[in-house]
């Protein structure tokens, strides 16, 4: 390794250079004179790889402002055995809520802790928690119901009964099997005849027959319908439907057709929820306090690079510079993150780890530093210096390195939310500050110290 | 080396008198007053309440009032020129609707811009991760640290050098943990999730800043042959350098985060600076001086029983 510093210099710069347009996309904006003439344009070459859009910083809640609730799922009435389908299955209904109430970017994670099963809905940009509640935690859960033919239907407990079913279809009220499972979609119309809006079901072949059948055992009686145990219908039905449409009149305003359609569409939740936490953040805050940490990073950074060129004389100069390679590469790193599944959300915590990590990073080069000097008060060269050097300071960097590791390895672990985003960039930033303590500095040294 | 005078080793017991005198006030607070802990541990909610225009007494009282009227406990308000901070128990989500139309029906300007509920099971959840968090990682260092130092020469052993760096560890711990006790008395300072992450930066740290010296001991150990006290004393002085200028750099950092940082990470910020501070001085002054009165005692032993 040692005979071709050069190369490994020019794979670093490169390498810092491809992190520059990856953190700074808009650069080929800033014309550059003479350059803009060669036609050079860096994002072309991300764009070739199809990534050049989607490389944001992922900002959490705290950053950003936003909603973030974690719900408990009650599992008591689900068999052990399908309690995770049924976490599943809730999961997906609230994806579909959100989707349709047009949230940018949600997260919604289902977790288990103890026994219990949770989930965590990050709603970027919502302030409106209740709102948000409300969407997410209704059952929606729509059922079908008709006369009873005897009196002696008549023993189901009316508390049972949903509101205002007895006053339409007298005490013998019975539930049929038709239930808001049976639909194929809902949809919003408008009466031809009045302009309302109302909400169009379609349900689904099984649901099809089932309707048939009801409609058919009642015509010239009334079928009522319930949604989350409220009459919100009572139409007489007149003849038989075999198509399987069927529309609710109802007097909606237009968005609350619109809501009950989603709510319809989404489907029920297989189990109730009931919150265990919530969190608003104002959007003012998080930006306010995303552009504090900025600056204050920033400001760290200076100082440091002021505090080695002073310490370290040009030894500290080439540490900064390897520090700016640092500091791009983690940065890179967040958003190339982001094409993966394991993308890292950067959180106020997060940044603070991250500073963190450039101090222990400026560690690694003053451990090596303060070793080169040992070695040439002892009398040698140069070059010989700051090879001992960085040998000599290799096992403490390591070893120290390691238990950052295994601290930040059980914050991750045991952490929640916001600790888990700082243990997270820190070991990130452990990692490449090695490799940049090591490496790049190595390298930056060997080649402006190569006769 | 321009320190080579300075002897460390020979004044070892002024040094862990030192640190007693910190550590003693501290846990007494600890004892006494415990941790004011956040609703982070504890469960209950926490909102903001944002006005266009200055905040007078009569509208915080307002505010207050609208909670106490729901049966809602209303522990801490804290104000500044707009914003009402408010810590209380429990709200639930009805409790919250009503109090937003409360606060929009009594003034015009007013806002909840934060609102947060942490039920008592998480509460309690993160109480307990936070405790295993930092049983677990102590041992996991003390293992590697173990491991890592194997092949110590004697007449030293790993296992010493690994339960001196938790020592210097528990001390540190102690020392953010005993301040911030006095701080949540006198000055309402909570404790919450983030304080959890500083603890264990601190630890991390702690635990880093120890290692240099003691590789420093286990090089030495190798290459020398003086005495084991010399050869600690010599081995803090020749990383003395490194240990100031990095907590130097740590700190100048830390300062930058705590001018600048905004309110957010303050408190988070404070415990990082009294942590590294400790972290440097124990890693200096009580982890190896440890190393050589464990090392005098298991002499003394040795002699006794002969």
């Amino acid at each position: 390794m040692k005979e071709s510093p050069r190369f490994l210099f020019f794979s670093i710069i490169l390498l810092a250079l491809v992190s520059i347009f990856i953190n700074f996309p808009n650069l080929q904006k800033i014309s550059l004179g003479p350059v803009k003439n060669l036609n050079i344009d860096p994002s072309s070459f991300l764009r070739t790889f199809r990534i050049g859009k989607n490389l944001e910083f992922r900002r959490g809640l705290d950053l950003k402002g936003g909603t973030s609730i974690t719900f408990k799922a009650d599992m008591s009435g689900v068999s052990p055995s399908q309690k995770s389908d049924a976490l599943n299955s809730a999961k997906t209904v609230i994806e579909k809520r959100i989707n349709f109430f047009g949230v940018s970017e949600p997260v919604i994670q289902t977790a288990t802790v103890n026994g219990d099963s949770r989930i965590i809905v990050e709603l970027p940009g919502v302030t409106d928690v209740n709102q948000a509640i409300n969407l997410i935690g209704t059952t929606a859960q729509l059922s079908f119901w008709e006369q009873g033919g005897t009196e002696s239907a008549k023993t189901a407990t009316p508390a049972a009964y949903p509101l205002g079913i007895v006053e339409v279809l007298g005490p013998a009220a019975l539930k049929t099997s038709l239930t808001g499972n049976d639909l194929e979609s809902s949809s919003v119309t408008f009466d031809q005849n009045t302009g309302n809006p109302q909400v169009q079901l379609v349900f689904s072949g099984k649901g099809t027959d089932k309707f048939a059948d009801i409609t058919k055992r009642n015509i010239n009686k009334i079928v009522a319908m319930v949604l989350d145990n409220q009459v919100i219908e009572a139409p007489r039905v007149n003849q038989a439907i075999l198509t399987g449409n069927a529309v609710i009149t109802g007097s909606f305003t237009l968005a609350a057709a619109k809501l009950l359609s989603t709510e319809l569409n989404a489907g029920a939740l297989p189990v109730p929820l009931s919150v265990l936490e919530q969190r608003v953040i104002g959007p003012t805050l998080g930006i306010e306090s995303l552009k504090k940490s900025f600056l204050a990073g920033v400001i760290g950074f200076l100082i440091i690079v002021i505090f080695m060129s002073i310490l370290y004389g040009r030894l500290g100069v080439v540490a900064s510079l390897a520090l700016v390679v640092y500091s791009l590469l983690v940065l890179s790193i967040f958003k190339i993150s982001n094409l993966t599944p394991y993308g890292i959300t950067l959180t106020l915590s997060g940044i603070a780890g991250f500073v963190l990590s450039i101090g222990m990073a400026v560690d690694a080069n003053i451990l090596i530093f303060e070793r080169i000097k040992e070695e040439k008060r002892l009398g040698k060269k140069q070059e010989d210096s700051i090879e001992i050097g960085f040998s000599r300071a290799w096992p403490s960097i390591r070893d120290s390195n390691i238990s950052t590791l295994i601290t930040s390895a059980i914050l991750y672990e045991f952490g929640t939310g916001v600790v888990k985003g700082f243990a997270l960039v820190l070991a990130i930033g452990v990692l490449i500050s090695m490799f940049s303590a090591i490496v790049v500095t190595r390298t930056f040294l060997r080649f402006f110290y190569e006769k | 080396m321009k320190n080579k005078t300075l002897d460390i080793i020979g004044k070892k017991n002024l040094y862990f008198a030192l640190s007693l005198i910190v550590v003693i006030p501290g846990l007494i607070a600890l004892l006494l007053f415990g941790l004011n802990l956040s609703i982070d541990f504890t469960g209950g909610s926490r909102l903001t309440v944002n006005f266009v225009q200055n905040i007078e007494k009569q509208k915080v009282d307002k505010i207050k009032q609208a909670l106490i009227s729901q049966n809602i406990k209303v522990y801490i308000v804290e104000q500044s020129r707009n914003q009402v901070f408010l810590r209380t128990s429990l709200i639930n989500q009805k409790q919250n609707i009503k109090f937003i139309d409360a606060l929009t029906k009594n003034f015009k300007d007013a806002k909840e811009t934060e609102f947060e509920t942490i039920g008592p099971t998480i509460g309690r959840e993160t109480t307990i991760n936070a405790i295993k968090a930092v049983l677990l990682a102590s041992v996991l260092i003390i293992l590697y640290i173990t491991w890592s130092f194997r092949k110590v020469p004697k007449p030293a052993s790993s296992l010493r050098f690994g339960v001196s760096a938790i020592i210097a560890l528990i001390h540190d711990v102690l020392v953010v943990l005993g301040i911030f006790a006095i701080l949540g008395h006198f000055f309402g300072v909570e404790v919450d999730s983030l304080f959890v992450t500083a603890l264990l930066t601190v630890i991390g740290f702690s635990v880093h800043d120890t290692i240099v010296v003691f590789d420093r001991i286990r090089e030495n150990l190798r290459r020398s042959s003086g005495s084991f006290p010399q050869i600690v004393n010599d081995s803090i002085l020749q990383t003395l350098d490194r240990s100031l200028n990095t907590s130097l750099t740590v700190l100048l950092v830390l300062f930058a985060l705590l001018l600048f940082g905004g309110e957010t990470i303050r408190w988070f910020v404070v415990a990082l600076l009294i942590g590294v501070t400790s972290g440097t001085y124990s890693s200096i002054f009580n982890a190896s001086p440890i190393l050589v009165v464990w090392q005098e005692w298991s002499e003394k032993r040795k002699k006794i029983t002969k």
